[in-house]
């Protein structure tokens, strides 16, 4: 999966001399007997967009409390610009954070919402007013600077939150959520302008999302959790390609996951069995396996091709009957039941109008990929 | 609701109001009489209003009143507005229930004896009775009311804007200051207003702590009748009537107000 790089990529996780600007060293967040945050270890760096993906509980809230100092870990230590966090109170941390609730002081205005952190800092008025107007601006609430927060939709309310929290210019800032309630192009837009002044500003950015999308889209890296441990931190397009484990693949897009045993083959290939009578799958692997190991075949639904014939040319080719077709206008996931019982999806883009669809319903089909299109994972 | 006014409806309502409200009203009448004899109407006049302005000592019970009213009640509910807050934010500390139940046990203590402690307690740290131990033993009993006002709104109070603040650089004290108070400054009125009634109506603990030079409004009332009503006492039971209906109406209205307000608070997460 070696793709062509561009020059000056930014990876400073690579890069072993690359001093973090965040840094978990152990840390373990227990809420009685109940663990929250477990032996978590992770080093962030300057500049970077690093997203938190995760299912619900899982705690991401809490990482980012412990963060912005709401919550002190019941073990380890935290590390901000090489300081150690240990017994620093919220307001004298280089840290702003973005509420899931967003916690806008019903008492003040929009205007004053902005400004309450940059009072804090004793700002003079002139050039407060500029830096508040800038934010207005950018979040696009010039025109209700002087509303009260439930005098606002809450697409307006989020974006009040978003903008009270950059006003500060901080080096670290926190978004819990930042952009759920905002319909699809506002969020779009809202996603271009957050990396846009991370551009500008350089400001490191650790977001907390359920939408996969978005973290694909922003992130530099992208960390999975699962029951308060890190299950994989990588760029998204690793994330994707190249999942360590059948959770991460799952989590992260659609995903047929066919299990089965090994057969080694020539090369760095495998045999897998995966059903009595069938031709085994064959696909391309680094790892070392032993024969009869029980491993999980990944494969992405738009890595296989549906077609009429087997095709010949791509190394695996299984038949199967169409039993479902979910129709997303640009592309169609096709559900095909294998004669094995496996039931596997695979995605076509529509090229061609909907009344002159290629396949339909009970429609007998070939499916077929190549040695590379899949991963093997034994766990 | 299916508010029709049946006849049985009009009879209760009738005869509670009647239950309630019938002495204050004959009271208010004949503060109003002419005559000098209680039981019997002379006629309509307000002089007695004008004989109790003339009264020396009515008028000095009135300003001991006043002032122990406003002196106590400012304390209580400073005093009860910071023992609400660590109720409520304080964490688990060590004896936060033990605490919690002794703010609260003044409450249902018997006035007497909360009267007679703390006259037991100035006379052996040798205080000489005056307005300052009135205001000190209103203070006393009438902030544990305020605390329970301020603390129910506290609990309904969306912590995360107190981290905001805090997160955006706000000290503890600027976030007391700038974002909790605001907010639940319509509870500490009628927390104040609250304490200010209750001492203004208080005969049993005033009775115990107070001195031969400070008689408030209540122990000279109720000395006076001793001696028989006079239409004079009519008249000024009356305006303490006045002035406690006033302070409950706003109360309520402040309360009824924030109510509202914490209504559209509450939308407003719900919407988030
Ligand atoms: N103050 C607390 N006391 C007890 N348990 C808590 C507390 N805060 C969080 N938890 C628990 O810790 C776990 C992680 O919570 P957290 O808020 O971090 O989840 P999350 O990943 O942010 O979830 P979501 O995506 O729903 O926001 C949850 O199971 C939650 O119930
Ligand atoms: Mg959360």
């Amino acid at each position: 999966m070696a793709q062509p790089q561009p020059q000056n990529v930014f990876a400073p996780w690579a890069d072993p001399a690359e001093k973090p600007l965040i840094r978990f060293e152990g840390v373990t967040k227990r809420f009685g007997d109940f663990v929250a945050v477990d032996d978590l270890n992770l080093d962030i760096y300057e500049r970077e967009f690093f997203a938190l993906l995760g299912p619900s509980g899982c705690g991401k809230t809490t990482l980012m409390r412990m963060l912005a100092g709401f919550e002190n870990p019941s073990e380890g230590n935290i590390w901000i610009g090489g300081q150690n966090m240990k017994g620093i109170p919220p307001n004298r941390r280089p840290v702003n954070m973005m509420f899931q609730s967003y916690a806008l002081f019903p008492h003040l205005t929009v205007w004053d919402n902005i400004a309450f952190g940059l009072r804090r800092e004793g700002m003079d008025k002139d050039r407060m007013r500029v830096r508040v107007d800038e934010m207005l601006r950018l979040s696009r609430l010039e025109k209700f600077a002087g509303r009260k927060p439930h005098q606002i939709s809450g697409g307006q309310r989020q974006r009040v939150a978003l903008a009270r929290s950059l006003a500060k210019a901080p080096k670290l800032l926190l978004l819990d959520e930042p952009l759920g309630a905002l319909d699809k192009k506002l969020r779009q837009d809202t996603q271009f302008e957050l990396m846009d002044i991370q551009e500008k500003t350089g400001t490191t950015f650790v977001i907390v999302t359920h939408d996969q999308e978005e973290a694909m889209t922003v992130a530099s890296r992208v960390a999975v959790m699962d029951h308060g441990k890190l299950v994989q931190v990588a760029t998204p397009a690793h994330i994707y390609e190249a999942p360590e484990t059948v959770y991460v693949a799952d989590f992260i897009g659609d995903v047929n996951i066919i299990e089965g045993t090994v057969i080694p083959a020539q090369g760095n290939r495998v045999d897998i069995t995966y059903a009595e009578g069938k031709p085994p799958i064959r696909a391309a692997t680094d790892k070392t396996l032993v024969p009869g190991q029980r491993v999980s075949f990944a494969v992405r639904p738009e890595k296989i091709l549906v077609s009429r014939e087997m095709a010949t040319e791509r190394t695996n080719a299984v038949k199967g009957r169409i039993e479902d077709i979910a129709y997303l206008g640009n592309i169609s996931t096709y559900h095909v039941r294998l004669d094995s019982g496996h039931l596997v999806s695979a995605q076509m883009t529509n090229r061609n109008r909907l009344e002159r669809r290629e396949f339909t319903w009970e429609d007998e089909v070939w499916l077929s990929w190549t040695e590379t299109a899949g991963i093997v994972l034994t766990e | 609701m299916n508010g029709r006014l049946t006849w049985f409806n009009v009879t209760s309502l009738t005869l509670g109001f009647a239950f309630l409200y019938l002495p204050m009203l004959i009271l208010i009448l004949y503060s109003f009489n002419e005559s000098k004899l209680v039981t019997v109407w002379g006629g309509f006049s307000a002089k007695w209003y004008g004989e109790l302005l003339r009264n020396e000592q009515f008028l000095d019970a009135f300003w001991v009143t006043l002032r122990v009213g406003l002196i106590s009640s400012t304390l209580a509910t400073v005093l009860g507005t910071m023992a609400a807050y660590v109720m409520v934010r304080g964490g688990r500390f060590f004896g936060r229930t033990l605490f919690t139940g002794m703010i609260y046990a003044p409450l249902v203590m018997p006035e007497v004896i909360t009267g007679l402690s703390l006259l037991l307690l100035f006379i052996a740290i040798g205080l000489d009775r005056g307005i300052f131990t009135i205001v000190l033993a209103h203070t006393t009993f009438s902030m544990c009311f305020v605390s329970v006002v301020v603390s129910s709104r506290l609990v309904t109070f969306d912590r995360s804007l107190e981290e905001a603040a805090l997160d955006l650089g706000a000290t503890p004290l600027d976030t007391f200051r700038l974002v909790t108070l605001p907010i639940i400054t319509p509870a500490v009125i009628s927390g104040w207003l609250l304490a200010f009634t209750l001492s203004l109506d208080d005969l049993v603990i005033a009775s115990f702590t107070s001195g031969p030079s400070s008689t408030t409004l209540p122990i000279k009332i109720f000395s006076a009748v001793r001696l028989g009503v006079s239409p004079e006492i009519n008249a000024l039971s009356t305006l303490m009537i006045a002035v406690v209906a006033l302070g409950v109406i706003t109360a309520s209205l402040v309360s009824k107000n924030a109510l509202r307000r914490q209504r559209r608070e509450k939308q407003e997460a719900f919407a988030a």
